[in-house]
């Protein structure tokens, strides 16, 4: 009845992620409870759980981003604590069984449901407000995509009170994660969790690259986007491109683990470096769908609070889609010493070197772009100050990487792991943090409080040198990563240095939650009445903050790049009625239910729990179904409404 | 940094310190660059010239491509060299004949062959100091990656799979090696220690080893697949000098296996395999 599932899967004997399943439940239940009480549900339900306005799926999205990333830091500082005591001949507190599912869930939770939520959110939020458009290409797809994507993101945050998380690294390369050697639920829930939150990963790049083809408002022809929508639009071609590969190559562990084939076993022909391939084929591609949208971001600060606008915009465009291709030209670099030989191996090492050209671009445009501005120090320009600074240092470790005889000594060390977080922390993350203080006005109509800001943001900065530098060292004098215990006493220094990065890292995200708080308690002193607070350049701050669901009254008509900016110049930024009526899509609850049973049914597959998962698919078509002959799908907002709205937000009467 | 004592390694540090100089040319003024930029043309100093319509040079341009496409072309040729000579599989050329080892990954020890020399031994790896030694790997389980890195290079070993590695100590003494691919709960204790000898030594060693201990027999073997961590240094005083060939084919557990064919080929080559 209930497949491989009975009490022996809750965590019982282990007292840390027992007693962290019990504080992470009482937490929810508490929030359940206050919703609940406040009468919060109908509201949640109305305006946020059943919304298909971009703005409102990208805030939940960053929303998501921004929990998950604590539920990984906690996995973050509990490793480097272990590294930092289980030295010599100590062990440590967490035993390997515990660790190896750890580092595990760290990687994939940090990829899959920080990163790429935090990406997803601000293209969702800022891409149709840029391209002057009232919504995404496919509003409801959207939102079937979000709640996939947190679906998956819950049945990881499961495998903590149910069974356990996988115990293979973030790649889950075979055979280890197959049958013979990982026979528990485990992998399963890396696979399942990584399926459904794939497939709305690729609904999301589709709805996005068909948004950015299909609907800019009049005037905005590519060469007018601003340089965010190109690199959104790099980044959803490469999704398009790349994340049905790692869907195909789940499917085939999939089958290899539940009905025995062999298509990456050691036996019967199968051959596990073809799981390696395909898994870098789709995972350095990544990488870019992760970077590419933070240097849109670092594009998008530099040149507003440099008063500037971005220099070789058309520089920045071809380096952008550069990358975009060359990206799937460079996989094997992952594993230059799987033996492949010398031709082989060089050609790929020129290739990602490659990319480091288009790089290099950007980062002098970014240069020129402050030369003769005028910089203003916000917390977004210290990010991508930060970022330039960091991320050339990541770069030069990235190619040296890219020598293969050179990755030959440092491969698998704690220096490619100093590497990656060199260019993820220093890239991606500030990036997303830059964008999260630069458009959080734009989202809900107040300025986040810059001191704390700053204070996290060095917090950060310093907390990121401490953790990682001295992994470059260790990883130089030969530290392997994933050491559950280490055996060189004289490691232990660099080793503590490390871990109080971690801490001065933490200390940032306090910081953070101090600034938020701070911000919200003190939001009418700091509220953004004109909508533009950083005297922008572009499309999104035209219109108020935060925008009306149709976010423009109007359609912007634009007649060169940075159209807002220009606008101003030339004075005629003001809105022009008459209104006419505008049609907006109805809400649904279609993404939600149908995460809810791609939940249901992941939860079966993986407990083998059959007909559940029957049972979860039937709904989900039915969902689906029902959705598709629904009528009635849109409604409208008429011009009385809206030139009431407009009026109120243009003209502020003293009630306001 | 490490301390390397073998020609690879040393070629391969010597590379890496090679390129981040060349790449340092470049990072450190950009570095510079970007805090001078950044702080001489914040908003609120005065003797700062500002030019807000600035956005475009061609000549600026040209240059922004043209320094990093340089130091690309300049590393690429050190790349597409290095790869070449460093080759893991490029027989090291000195006069001396190679010592052949067969390095086997096991769950979770390393089972080293010395097939000329008819031994074996599991997480100790003795060589001749001053002797090229010629590597063949494979894994018996999953995938790992054999790493001793002050000799150099690392090379993964795969099931079913033979990858070669040709390395050289200079001197004699004590090197680490490590397993670095993560292969499951045992691995964080899947070292070894490599002990070059002096190459007369060498030989003594053979004699000792060949005197005690166990033979690696196929139910020893089998023994030694089982799953266990932490295995201390143990040497065999004979080996079938095929068994590597036997691990790699997959026929070493399993003689029937041998017999039938590979259960995936036709049935017509089974039955001829038969």
């Amino acid at each position: 009845m209930l497949g491989r599932l009975s009490w022996s899967a809750i965590p019982f004997d282990q007292p840390i992620p027992l007693i962290t399943s019990v504080v992470v439940i009482l937490i929810v239940l508490a929030v359940l409870a206050i919703v609940t009480v406040k009468g919060w549900w109908p509201y949640l339900w109305r305006e946020w759980i059943t919304s298909v306005d971009h703005k409102r799926i990208g805030i939940m999205y960053v929303f998501l981003g921004l929990v998950m990333m604590l539920r990984g830091f906690a996995d973050a500082i509990m490793m480097r604590t272990q590294q930092a005591v289980a030295v010599g001949s100590a062990q440590g507190y967490l035993p390997p069984e515990h660790y190896d599912q750890i580092f595990s869930a760290h990687g994939t939770i940090m990829i899959f449901f920080v990163a790429m939520p935090l990406i997803f959110g601000m293209m969702n939020f800022v891409v149709p407000l840029q391209l002057g458009v009232r919504d995404v290409a496919f509003p409801v797809l959207n939102s079937v995509a979000f709640w996939l994507t947190a679906s998956g993101a819950l049945l990881v945050n499961l495998s903590l009170f149910i069974g356990n998380f996988a115990r293979t690294g973030w790649w889950n390369y075979p055979p280890l994660s197959e049958l013979a050697y990982s026979p528990g639920v485990g992998v399963d829930y890396y696979l399942w969790s990584l399926q459904i939150s794939g497939a709305g990963t690729l609904m999301g790049g589709i709805n996005m690259v068909t948004t950015i083809l299909k609907l800019r408002c009049p005037g905005m022809s590519y060469f007018r986007m601003p340089v965010f929508c190109w690199t959104a639009l790099a980044s959803s071609m490469l999704i398009v491109a790349a994340f049905p590969i790692l869907t195909a190559t789940f499917v085939m562990l999939l089958l290899d683990r539940y009905v025995g084939m062999h298509f990456f076993t050691n036996e019967a022909g199968g051959n596990q470096m073809m799981y390696v391939n395909l898994f870098w084929i789709w995972g350095h591609p990544e990488v870019y769908i992760l970077i590419l949208p933070a240097f849109g971001v670092f594009s998008e600060v530099i040149a507003t609070f440099s008063g500037k606008p971005l220099f070789g915009y058309r520089s920045m465009v071809l380096a952008t889609l550069a990358i975009c291709i060359i990206s799937f030209m460079v996989w094997l670099h992952h594993f230059f010493t799987m033996g492949a030989g010398a031709d082989v191996n060089a050609f790929f090492g020129i290739m990602s070197m490659i990319i480091a050209v288009p790089t290099g671009v950007k980062i002098f445009n970014w240069l020129f772009t402050m030369f003769r501005g005028s910089v203003v120090f916000t917390t977004p320009v210290l990010y991508t100050i930060g970022f330039m600074v960091t991320f050339v240092i990541g770069g030069l470790t990235g190619v040296l990487l890219a020598i293969p005889p050179i990755d030959f000594v440092v491969h698998n060390t704690v220096f490619l792991v100093a590497h990656f977080h060199n260019v993820i922390i220093g890239g991606v993350v500030f990036g997303m943090f830059a964008a999260y203080n630069y458009w959080f006005p734009k989202a809900f109509g107040f300025t986040l409080h810059d001191g704390w800001g700053k204070a996290g943001f060095w917090c950060w900065l310093v907390g990121f040198y401490l953790a990682f530098m001295p992994l470059y060292v260790l990883g130089l004098l030969g530290m392997a990563r994933r050491l559950q215990h280490i055996d060189d006493p004289g490691w232990q220094p660099l080793l503590l240095v490390a871990e109080l990065g971690a801490v001065v890292i933490f200390l940032g995200i306090l910081c953070q939650i101090m600034q938020l708080y701070v911000s919200i308690r003190t939001r009418e002193q700091r509220r953004d009445q004109a909508g533009d607070p950083w005297n922008g350049r572009t499309l999104e701050w035209s219109t108020s903050s935060p925008p009306p669901p149709y976010n423009f009254a109007v359609m912007p008509k634009v007649e060169t790049l940075d159209a807002f900016w220009e606008m101003k110049q030339a004075g005629r930024a003001a809105r022009q009625p008459p209104y006419e009526a505008i049609e907006v899509p109805r809400n649904t609850g279609t993404g939600f239910i149908t995460a809810f049973f791609a939940t249901m049914t992941g939860f079966a597959a993986i407990w083998d729990i059959w007909w559940m998962a029957i049972l979860g698919l039937l709904a989900i078509v039915i969902t689906a179904s029902a959705f598709g002959w629904s009528e009635n799908r849109e409604q409208e907002i008429s011009a009385d409404e809206l030139s009431r709205r407009e009026d109120a937000w243009l003209s502020p009467g003293p009630a306001a | 940094m490490i301390d390397p004592k073998g020609p690879i390694a040393a070629a391969e540090w010597l590379l890496m310190i090679n390129a981040t100089e060349i790449m340092l040319v470049v990072v450190v003024p950009v570095i510079l660059a970007t805090l001078g930029f950044a702080w001489w043309y914040r908003a609120s100093n005065g003797r700062a010239s500002r030019d807000p319509a600035w956005a475009y040079q061609g000549s600026v341009e040209f240059v922004t491509w043209s320094i990093p496409a340089l130091v690309v072309i300049l590393l690429g040729g050190v790349c597409w060299i290095g790869s070449h000579q460093l080759d893991p599989r490029a027989p090291i050329s000195v006069n001396a004949k190679p010592l052949q080892v067969d390095v086997v990954s096991l769950d979770w020890k390393w089972l080293f062959i010395y097939p000329d020399q008819r031994i074996a031994a599991v997480n100790e790896l003795v060589i001749p100091a001053e002797t090229p030694v010629s590597f063949r790997l494979t894994s018996a389980t999953v995938m790992n990656s054999f790493f001793v890195p002050q000799l150099g290079s690392q090379i993964y070993a795969m099931t079913g799979m033979t990858t070669h590695l040709n390395l050289l100590a200079d001197k004699p003494g004590d090197y680490p090696g490590l397993a670095t691919n993560f292969n499951g709960d045992g691995f964080s204790d899947m070292h070894f220690i490599v002990t070059a000898v002096p190459a007369g030594d060498f030989d003594g060693w053979i004699a000792k080893v060949r005197s005690a201990g166990a033979a690696l027999d196929d139910p020893g073997y089998a023994q030694l697949t089982k799953p266990s961590s932490g295995v201390p240094p143990t040497t065999y005083r004979s080996v079938d000098p095929d068994l590597f060939e036997r691990i790699v084919d997959q026929t070493a557990l399993n003689p029937d296996k041998a017999r039938a064919g590979n259960a995936w080929c036709p049935p017509t080559t089974a039955a001829a395999g038969g």
